[in-house]
């Protein structure tokens, strides 16, 4: 008797796990296809958008010039703590002269192009995020759809193409201001001859460190472009929330998802250059 | 100009069907829209008025049916009708869909921009005048939130003409406003519909506004069309589903009364 009952409960409740498990996948795989869809539809519409330029423009001022003193701060205080904490960890060596070279490197290959994202997804993702939400609450991406207008060629092409251009030139002035931020706290605070720090990053960095910035920059800035408009875009699919709660969430959304996905492209990148 | 009754309609529904989960809207909706007329389609709230605009527009796919534009139908496969469809037919939101980050004229200009190949000068001309005609050119560098109600529908009008369309289709274009402004809304619609002379389908359940601003009327009911004709037969209908309707409406006569004074000055 109590096999049987353990039986008659066993198997629909394995069922229904499994069916859980089954559709969650198959939302997951559906979520995947869709923005790759929509991936590829933000760069089919660079062939055929009309009159960009003025979006572009306005796109590179809020992703580039908005940003500036952020990536300006967080880029010379992670300079300073590079040239505090490297200064410290190579005094036990006795290795201080390779101070650059561990700031340099750390900043080009590593720090300058994920905390540059991270930051511009904290300013300028978000914003687009919740722009886009907006937009899809108040039926003005409808609207532009029932014109004829492209709506992924007229809302997020333009801030794609201001991505490909603003990341990398942010990172490089992330890495920069870094430079300087190392040789304040390891030259001037810390004594380390200043001739032997900046001839250490001459030294240390390599054509082939320059190019995983610019390519990591690059691909942090497609991703973070695209998950954030995708989830200011889709603020409307998520039927748990609506109204002003929807905007929220998907805002949330766009930060968490292109965070994660920029540290797991991090590693991903950094694997082909190692 | 209302076209005659042989010549065959500007827009053509058959049997279009629309469901949300278990629950069908639209169960076979049939109606013809004369060229040049101003086609209204009344019913209760909730009864898929505006699911069926939706489905005409192309912003929701039907489950069944068919909807022809000028006797080619309208399909997702079809990339060239249903592009000329976009071109020659605007839609005007419920609640106007402005972009409020742009200026009533780059709102009016945007069309425009992006799916003409119009030079800049051209533009800026076409979009003024719109402007100009509906009132609303002094305007022109203000942001949607920094107009009045009535003065967003104008720009959101003035945005729909702006590409000289055939056909305009109107979703309850006076929702949430008092009668006054209902019969403003109505007589501006007549107005410049006479004065562009597009095909206006407008969705309301406004009766009184709608039977004087039309030439023909349909009730939308329980997910059919259950009447089409004159706004004359409307009100002479001895059917129970139009009575119940008509009947249901407040103050019908005293409001008719004052908006054919309001349509036939204007």
């Amino acid at each position: 008797m109590l096999l049987h009952c353990t039986e008659s409960t066993f198997l629909p409740r394995m069922s229904k796990m499994l069916h859980l498990i089954g559709r969650k996948a198959l939302d997951i795989l559906f979520g995947l296809g869709d923005y790759a869809l929509f991936t590829g539809r933000s760069f089919h519409a660079v062939m055929h958008s009309k009159r960009i330029w003025r979006r572009l423009i306005r796109s590179i001022y809020e992703q580039g010039t908005v940003c500036l003193p952020v990536i300006l701060i967080v880029g010379l205080f992670t300079g300073l703590v590079l040239g505090l904490q490297g200064y410290h960890i190579l005094n036990r060596f006795g290795s201080e002269g390779l101070l650059g070279a561990m700031v340099s490197l750390s900043l080009v290959r590593e720090m300058a192009p994920v905390l540059a994202g991270l930051m511009l997804i904290g300013q300028s993702g978000s914003a687009l995020a919740a722009e886009l939400g907006i937009q899809r609450n108040s039926e003005q991406i409808v609207a532009l759809e029932t014109m004829g207008v492209e709506s992924h060629g007229y809302l997020v092409t333009p801030r794609l193409i201001a991505a490909l251009l603003v990341y990398p030139f942010q990172t490089a002035l992330f890495v920069v201001i870094g430079f300087w931020g190392g040789s304040l706290s390891g030259s001037l605070l810390l004594g380390v001859d200043s001739g032997v720090y900046w001839s250490s990053i001459q030294r240390a960095i390599e054509s082939r460190d320059l190019r995983e910035c610019f390519i990591k920059a690059a691909v942090f800035g497609i991703l973070s472009v695209t998950i954030c408009a995708y989830q200011g875009f889709h603020a409307d699919r998520n039927h748990s929330d609506t109204g002003a709660r929807a905007v929220s969430a998907a805002t949330t959304r766009a930060v968490v998802m292109s965070s994660i996905m920029v540290l797991v492209a991090d590693y991903v990148v950094s694997s082909f250059f190692i | 100009m209302i076209a005659s009754s042989t010549e065959p309609p500007l827009l053509k529904v058959d049997q279009l069907a629309k469901s949300f989960g278990e629950r069908p809207v639209l169960e076979g909706v049939d109606l013809s829209i004369p060229r040049g007329s101003v086609f209204t389609v009344l019913g209760p709230s909730g009864t898929g008025k505006s699911v069926f605009l939706k489905c005409l527009a192309g912003v929701m796919q039907q489950d069944s049916g068919m909807i022809s534009f000028e006797g080619r139908p309208l399909v997702a496969s079809d990339k060239e009708t249903l592009t000329d469809f976009r071109k020659r037919c605007s839609f005007l939101f419920q609640n106007n869909a402005l972009f409020d980050s742009l200026s009533a004229l780059e709102n009016v200009s945007l069309p425009l921009e992006q799916t003409t190949d119009l030079s800049a000068h051209e533009i800026q001309s076409r979009s003024l005048d719109a402007l100009s005609q509906l009132e609303l050119e002094s305007y022109r560098n203000r942001y949607p939130s920094q107009m009045s109600g009535g003065m967003q529908k104008r720009l959101a009008l003035a945005r729909a003409i702006v590409t000289r369309p055939e056909l305009v289709l109107f979703d309850e274009p006076t929702a949430g406003l008092d009668p006054l402004r209902r019969n403003a809304v109505f007589s501006m619609i007549v107005k410049y519909q006479r004065r562009f002379n597009f095909t206006a389908l407008i969705v309301t359940h406004d009766v009184p506004e709608a039977l004087v601003a039309s030439n023909r009327v349909a009730l939308l009911n329980g997910g059919k069309i259950c009447f089409e004709g004159t706004p004359d037969d409307f009100s002479s209908s001895l059917d129970p589903v139009v009575t119940g309707y008509r009947d249901s409406t407040d103050a019908l006569r005293e409001s008719l009364a004052s908006i054919r004074g309001q349509v036939q000055a204007s």
